[in-house]
């Protein structure tokens, strides 16, 4: 082959400037925003490796002095046990709770059951915390209507969040009232969307309703449920609202979850280096979640597009 | 003619007296001088705070200072006020604070110095120093050594209103449930006890705070504990040192958590300032122990159910422990003004500080804005500032009797509001659980703690 060709099939192989970087300017909005959330990750956890306070004019590098620190105290291992049990609690009577009446809602189309739909979502339009200051009255053992309500069943004074002992479930039931419709709106907008062909023809072949349920809408709509758990279990580890407005993470280190701990040496003690290591073990504990859930939710897509077992 | 020259000379003598004294030493006083300066303040939502807000525009048309005012709500004050004053960004010219906190900014080096201003010819003549009740003013003083009492060094603050912590009870419902008013602790148990349960279910004797936080330490808590003798810390060898665990400190809080246990809320532990004034109003508590403004404010005509029924009694003090009622005491809670050493206006500043701590606007916002707990003089000793309280009974003598014996009795140091936080935690613990075989073990284990907190302060 010539020269001339060889320069000839170059220059018919060359690819225009143009073509050449449009890549890179597709994902370069993606990778400016993605080193927007990388920094101050990153700033972080070299905060956690330093003595940063606000009290003091500079900061140092201590190593590994403070995840020493918070993995041999027992105020990290309790707000672990906290964060966790707050948030596996809350969101498992969210997503049974948002499931049944989802379910229930759907089977209707009335008047009331628009009302209904309407209605149940109130709650996620109050701020957290206001709900919770008006719950704070409603439990009040003076003044509260819950109180008024048990005294008819021969309970009188009951603590609520002022003991120890049921202090996580107050908590937990303010956070059910906000958060179920949430688990309600996602599970009905699943619900919609199930083709209804199988059911039709389940009904011909005379399936009941639970079987319906169980073999039908369930597997359906699982990739539904999935997102719906995926977003509620991260909020719920990281609640901090309702607790801080409630007790103060109180009595005690009752309701100390990892957010309010964090909070406590960051802002009220003024000592970051020592508050970001616990931040950075709910993010870990979080993306773990995240990760599993959301390998879950790909599975059960596939399943209910028939594509796997 | 004579007669009329006497009296012509007489009159130049009068009106020569009049240029001479007070009116022409603040017409000298050039309140100008910063006219056309614009300063930003952050308070907390309070009273005194209030009453700034009212006289702002009248500040404004006398200096030609324009504010940028905000303020917030006390629950996260300090936590917005940290991180403004820890960016030293100099965003926030004024702020409020208490003394406890001011430990804490004047050790990181957010507040200026006072002194730079006090005295200069940046501060008029009518402001007056000298008036202010010394043991609020020297409330807001200290050298920054941890250990040192207060009164000493730079003033950090000036006062804007002083709280001390007496006990205001119902008089209607003490009447009838024919309870003597509780002088001593022993009393006060025992009314406390009775009072259970007085108007139907949830009602209680007394009311006092509970949450987790400082709040619930320096009020009530820390007068008891000082009257029965008991001390946060001592130096020992160059170092803080807790003395939580003493036998007054361990006698006194036995008292305190059978008080809370059976004279107290049921919800106890969820108990702020606002929730023992909100029951006490309501007649669901018939006493409460705390800063005598909250009682003061439930009584005013109008402002809750049981007002005008309220009495104020003193610092209920421990007979048992051989204390008398000269023995009593009462933590002191200072709102102060402060301001931050990173401002780039500081005279301007200055000039608003000056302008809000003055006497006449005390006078004003003590008599008719309902700021009663005045820092200065002249004012509390001023027949309007009498006038405008007698009302409250038992009030201006209460206040006056124990602002005697007032002060700050905890520790100076830069830890307070560490030390304070596990204080009541401990103390939640103690009357929610059974985690503690006794008092004395739990403070122990508080002394353990909070010697550990301050394990890098050098004393001397």
């Amino acid at each position: 082959m010539s020269e001339q060709n060889k320069g000839g099939k170059s220059q018919l192989n060359k690819v225009p400037f143009g073509t050449r970087v449009r890549p890179y300017l597709i994902v370069a909005p993606s990778l400016i925003i993605t080193i927007g959330i990388m920094v101050p990750f990153v700033m972080a956890i070299w905060y956690s490796l330093t003595n940063y306070s606000f009290k003091l004019p500079t900061h140092k590098f201590v190593g590994l002095k403070n995840w020493v620190d918070m993995l041999t105290s027992t105020d990290f291992w309790n707000a672990l046990k906290v964060s966790l049990m707050y948030g596996v609690i809350s969101t498992a009577i969210e997503m049974l709770l948002g499931l049944g009446v989802a379910i229930l809602l759907n089977n209707l189309n009335n008047k009331l059951s628009r009302v209904l739909r309407v209605l149940l979502v109130f709650p996620l339009m109050v701020a957290p915390v206001t709900a919770t200051i008006v719950w704070q009255l409603m439990l009040n053992s003076s003044v509260g209507i819950v109180e008024k309500l048990f005294n008819i069943f021969g309970v009188y004074n009951f603590p609520w969040a002022a003991s120890p002992k049921t202090a996580l479930l107050t908590v937990i039931m303010i956070d059910v009232w906000i958060n179920t419709a949430f688990i309600i709106l996602l599970v009905l907008a699943g619900l919609q969307s199930l083709p209804k062909s199988p059911f039709e023809s389940a009904k011909i072949d005379g399936g009941n309703a639970w079987f319906n349920f169980v073999n039908l809408t369930l597997p359906m709509l699982k990739p539904s449920l999935y997102i719906a758990l995926l977003f509620r279990l991260m909020a719920a580890l990281q609640e901090y609202a309702v607790i801080f407005a409630l007790t103060k993470g109180g009595p005690g280190d009752t309701l100390m979850s990892l957010s309010l701990t964090a909070y406590q040496k960051g802002f009220k003690f003024q000592k970051f280096g020592a508050a970001i290591p616990f931040i950075l073990v709910l993010w870990l504990v979080i993306n773990v979640a995240a990760k599993r859930i959301v390998k879950l939710q790909r599975n059960a897509q596939k399943q209910a597009a028939g594509l796997e077992d | 003619m004579k007669k009329a020259v006497a009296m012509l000379l007489a009159g130049l003598m009068v009106a020569s007296s009049l240029t001479v004294t007070v009116p022409a030493a603040e017409e000298e006083f050039d309140w100008k001088k910063f006219d056309g300066e614009e300063i930003t303040v952050l308070f907390s939502e309070h009273t005194y705070a209030d009453a700034v807000e009212a006289k702002l525009d009248e500040f404004t048309e006398k200096t030609g200072i324009k504010v940028n005012y905000s303020s917030m709500p006390e629950g996260n004050y300090f936590e917005k006020l940290n991180v403004e004053l820890s960016s030293h960004s100099g965003s926030i010219d004024v702020f409020m604070t208490g003394a406890y906190q001011s430990w804490e900014y004047a050790t990181a080096g957010n507040l200026e110095p006072l002194e730079n201003f006090i005295d200069t010819d940046l501060t008029s003549p009518e402001w007056k120093y000298d008036d202010f009740i010394p043991a609020v003013i020297n409330a807001l003083k200290w050298d920054l050594v941890p250990g040192h009492p207060v009164g000493e060094g730079s003033q950090w603050a000036l006062p804007m209103g002083w709280e001390v912590n007496i006990l205001t009870y119902n008089k209607r419902v003490l009447e009838e449930k024919g309870l003597p008013v509780p002088e001593t602790a022993e009393q006060l148990l025992e009314d406390a006890k009775a009072l259970q349960e007085f108007n139907g279910t949830g009602s209680y004797g007394l009311a006092v705070r509970g949450l987790p936080d400082w709040g619930t330490i320096h009020p009530a808590y820390m007068s008891l504990y000082s009257t029965w003798g008991a001390k946060d810390f001592e130096i020992e060898d160059g170092k803080l040192v807790s003395k939580v665990n003493s036998p007054e400190a361990v006698a006194m809080t036995e008292y305190w958590v059978d008080l809370v246990k059976n004279g107290g809320a049921p919800q106890w532990a969820t108990y702020g300032w606002e929730m023992c004034g909100a029951d006490l109003g309501a007649g669901k508590a018939a006493m409460m122990w705390d800063a005598d403004r909250g009682g003061y404010t439930q009584n005013v005509e109008g402002a809750s159910a049981e007002a005008g029924n309220f009495a104020f009694g003193m610092v209920p003090y421990p007979e048992s422990a051989g204390k008398t009622a000269d023995d009593m005491r009462s933590n002191l809670w200072v709102w102060s003004m402060a301001m931050n050493a990173d401002s780039a206006k500081k005279d301007a500043a200055w000039y608003f500080m000056q302008y809000f701590t003055s006497p006449e606007f005390m006078l004003w916002s003590g008599t008719e804005a309902a700021c009663t707990d005045t820092p200065r003089t002249s004012v509390l000793e001023s027949e309007e500032y009498k006038n405008s309280v007698a009302s409250a009974e038992g009030y201006y003598e209460a206040f006056s009797k124990v602002s005697e014996n007032a002060s700050i009795f905890f520790t100076a140091q830069p830890y307070f509001t560490e030390t304070t936080t596990e204080w009541a935690k401990t103390l939640q613990k103690l009357v929610t659980t059974d985690e503690y075989a006794s008092v004395q073990d739990a403070m122990d284990e508080l002394k353990e703690v909070m010697d550990e907190m301050v394990s890098d302060l050098e004393v001397e």
